[in-house]
């Protein structure tokens, strides 16, 4: 979450006072922050924040109610999801969406024919990327067989193979055992260490939140209340009092 | 080579000898089963890949018989004129009512619903058009030949069958591509979860608008092939609910989004619908509606003790 | 066109179409709660009305009278079927469910045919002939007895619903199903009751409109498709939409009836249906889905 550290930094994506009600009820105030590229990048905050309204926002299921998102220099504010994705950004979901009747491979060649032309061209994509993600070997199998934790990894792999710049994240740990968690985290490491892919995850999960994240933002009752790096965001006074309460293991 | 493939010109194959073995009687039904199959494989490609349940399928059927037989009883013009017209106003029949559809987030049953008030409409519709012959039909001069005249599409029982067995293996093939390619990809996706689809960068209106297009266009071919074989053309007839029914009948027996289904569907169907009357004449059982009643029953075991339809569990067997 | 004939028509209209707002308030209730398209709806009224029919022919039991027992039938049958039938299928696609109806419908509709023949029938009561006069203005009076079956079955079930135990549970399933389980609600019984009483609409709605209209198997078809009709117009899951879209079906109907070919009368019903789909798909009284 770029903050006084990251003017440096080439911003990815730059979120500029976005607003959000739903029927009176305002779910997001006047949010603002920048996404540095190449890194990864943490949005906590206690349940109702409105954390997921702003992915939405990001990934176009909805418009702002005021405010612009700018990503790679384009305002992209409003437009559709599959827009969104065609500009470069991918997204998992909270609940797991796998195509249930398509094979592992077939699921991840739906994403990725968004650049390939030819059927030859997405099966060889989609199997280099079930490779990085450890699937390879369920390949064939149907995607209603598989544990949630490979789900997850499906869930990856088929954002991956849209080739994004960026990578947006719906609490993927939730559900997964610790040793899970810990494997998800070296999953991502391994990416946004190879590709540079910039990546925003939405989590509960403090232990990969403080593993995996080198910027945080954190928000409460739809605003932003502090941002930076973790080891100084979970020292903040806003912070620990918006959480007093809540299980953290930091 | 894959099995299906080889199977599908195994089965060609036979279907082409076919009148060589059977009498005229068995060749009209065999041209039945394979315009049912041809039908069903049409509107397949709306329900079975893209996931929209149409129940009005018979206004596509009926605008393209009614079209090609219009301007051939008023005007002379042949069929194959006729062709493009039908084809190009039924997908644009269609594609209105996709987008009416979707613009306006309907699915599920209220789609349904929509569509066979569409169908109904035009059937009442057309029972008042004048230059149709109302409800009293339309009847095109049949000529009996014994050559084949394919520009004006008059012949023997036999050149419609091998039209049909045409048509029915041209849609295969045409859907065996589309479904590898990455229409088939698209369509599969949006059928399973458009949420996830749309993730991926699938404008889902676009696809599903496409599918409903080629579902129309496709149908209306086998309407003006209904009108110059049939020859005569009545609303309450084309139009009516029950064609709508007995064009989804295949598919969902034979196996919805398979290949393979709509026809197995269509085969079984017919033949059994011809063996029961048969069976029923032979007992002197000629009741209006018996033969129907045994259709509800075998359709209502299908529906209850093989609900993907009767292929799937065959390809297993047959490990195609 | 003097002003008399077309209050008499309107009024005719209001009357049939509260008759035809029961009959779409069964499958209004059915479909609001079990969420599974009656396919075979129009059916079961046609049936009801051959079995006013058969009893009126043997015994000559006035359909009012006749109500009871056929009501009665159709309130244990309607609850064998989802029971028996369609509680299985309740997690099945959306298409299966609806394949299911379809079938049954097939069969009842043949059966009919094969029992009865093509051939129309209907009852024949003294009051049928007979009408009220208000000024000018005729009411005839059997259409205005089953106008009033119609408003006072429709009165009882609003009743169960708003006041007794069973019916807010019945509404708690139709909210939130999961839900409903929780605090141990017998769904499945409960939905099986539901289909019970959509059934008792329906009886109801035929025994009365056997005095309107002479009865043919067709009619099957055509019941259902109009009691979707009446149910979208109206609004799904409200009780007074589907009487609200009834009037407005039956009035509209009778109007056509008037001043267009009477031929073409359904045609307004599929064009209404068309422009509330498109316009306010939850109906002008229901609530939109969220």
């Amino acid at each position: 979450m770029a903050g006084a550290c990251a003017e440096a930094a080439r911003l990815i994506l730059e979120v500029h006072n976005v607003s959000k009600s739903f029927r009176g009820l305002r779910a997001v105030r006047d949010a603002s922050f920048g996404l540095a590229e190449g890194a990864i990048n943490g949005l906590i905050g206690p349940n109702g924040a409105g954390k997921t309204t702003i992915f939405n926002m990001i990934a176009g299921v909805y418009a702002p109610d005021s405010g612009r998102i700018v990503f790679q220099k384009r305002e992209i504010q409003g437009l559709r999801p599959d827009q969104v994705c065609d500009a470069g950004i991918g997204r998992t979901f909270q609940i797991v969406k796998p195509f249930a009747g398509l094979t592992v491979l077939d699921n991840v060649m739906v994403g990725a024919f968004l650049r390939e032309r030819t059927a030859a061209g997405a099966r060889a994509h989609s199997a280099s990327i079930l490779r990085k993600l450890d699937l390879d070997a369920k390949a064939t199998l149907p995607a209603s067989s598989l544990t949630l934790p490979d789900r997850k990894r499906l869930e990856v792999a088929r954002a991956l193979a849209t080739r994004p710049r960026l990578l947006l994240l719906d609490e993927v740990m939730a559900g997964l055992r610790p040793t899970e968690t810990d494997q998800m985290v070296q999953v991502f490491r391994e990416i946004n260490r190879t590709e540079g892919l910039t990546i925003l995850l939405i989590e509960h999960v403090m232990r990969a939140v403080m593993a995996l994240a080198q910027h945080i933002g954190v928000l409460h009752h739809g605003e932003v209340i502090a941002r930076g790096a973790p080891h100084e965001v979970v020292r903040d006074r806003a912070v620990l009092e918006c959480y007093l309460g809540e299980e953290t293991e930091v | 080579m894959t099995r299906a493939a080889v199977l599908l010109v195994v089965l060609v194959a036979l279907l082409a000898l076919l009148p060589w073995f059977v009498g005229a009687y068995a060749l009209s039904v065999a041209t039945l089963i394979l315009y049912f199959a041809y039908t069903g494989q049409a509107w397949n490609v709306m329900m079975g890949f893209a996931g929209q349940l149409s129940l009005g399928h018979s206004l596509y059927v009926g605008v393209g018989a009614y079209v090609a037989g219009g301007i051939f009883f008023h005007w002379g013009i042949g069929p194959w004129a006729g062709l493009w017209l039908a084809i190009a106003l039924c997908v644009l029949l269609g594609l209105v009512i996709g987008f009416l559809a979707f613009r306006f987030g309907i699915s599920g049953v209220y789609f349904a619903l929509l569509t066979i008030a569409f169908a109904e409409f035009t059937r009442i519709g057309f029972d008042h058009l004048g230059w149709t012959g109302g409800p009293g039909g339309m009847f095109l001069k049949v000529a009996q030949r014994d050559t084949w005249d394919i520009a004006s599409f008059r012949g023997p029982p036999l050149m419609y069958y091998y039209s049909m067995l045409a048509l029915a293996a041209g849609a295969f093939a045409v859907c065996h591509l589309l479904l590898r390619s990455k229409a088939g990809y698209y369509w599969q996706a949006i059928r399973e979860n458009e949420d996830a689809a749309q993730a991926l960068g699938i404008n889902t209106f676009r696809w599903k608008m496409l599918a409903v297009a080629i579902s129309a266009g496709m149908t209306a071919i086998a309407g003006v092939f209904f009108a110059f074989y049939y020859n005569n053309l009545f609303p309450e007839q084309i139009f009516n609910i029950s064609r709508s029914i007995e064009i989804i009948l295949g598919p969902i027996i034979g196996g919805l989004g398979t290949l393979f289904g709509p026809i197995l569907g269509a085969a079984v169907l017919t033949l059994l619908s011809d063996g029961i009357t048969e069976l029923l004449i032979h007992f002197g059982w000629e009741i209006p509606g018996i033969k129907q009643v045994f259709y509800g029953v075998v359709l209502l075991a299908v529906v209850m003790f093989l609900p993907h339809g009767i292929w799937p569990a065959l390809a297993r067997r047959l490990r195609v | 066109m003097p002003a008399e004939l077309v209050a008499n028509v309107v009024i005719a209209g209001v009357l049939t179409g509260l008759v035809y707002g029961l009959m779409a308030l069964g499958l209004s209730v059915i479909f609001g709660v079990v969420r599974v398209v009656n396919f075979a709806h129009g059916e079961m009224m046609t049936i009801a009305m051959y079995a006013t029919t058969m009893l009126f022919a043997a015994h000559k039991v006035d359909p009012f009278v006749a109500v009871l027992p056929v009501a009665a039938l159709f309130f244990v049958f309607g609850y064998a079927l989802q029971k028996g039938f369609i509680n299985p299928f309740i997690t099945r696609p959306e298409h299966s469910q609806f394949m299911l109806l379809v079938a049954v419908a097939i069969i009842m509709v043949n059966a009919l045919l094969m029992i009865f023949g093509p051939d129309a029938r209907n009852v024949q009561v003294d009051y049928q002939l007979e009408s009220f006069e208000i000024g000018k203005i005729l009411i005839d009076k059997a259409r205005l007895y089953a106008a009033g079956a119609a408003v006072l079955t429709a009165a009882a079930l609003f009743v169960f619903f708003k006041k007794t135990l069973t019916g807010k549970a019945i509404r708690a399933c139709a909210d939130n199903y999961l839900g409903a389980k929780v605090v141990g609600l017998n769904v499945k019984h409960l939905y099986a009751l539901t289909f019970g009483l959509g059934s008792i609409c329906v009886a109801v709605a035929g025994c009365a409109m056997v005095l309107l209209v002479d009865v043919t198997p067709g009619l099957g078809p055509y019941y259902t498709l109009l009691a979707f009709v009446i149910v979208i117009v109206g609004g799904l899951g409200s009780m007074g939409g589907a009487l609200l879209g009834g009037v407005l079906i039956g009035v509209s109907e009778a109007l056509a009836g008037l001043f267009i070919v009477p031929s073409a009368k359904s045609m307004f019903s599929f064009g209404l249906l068309i422009l509330v789909l498109l316009l306010r798909p939850q109906g002008l009284l229901g609530k939109k889905q969220t």
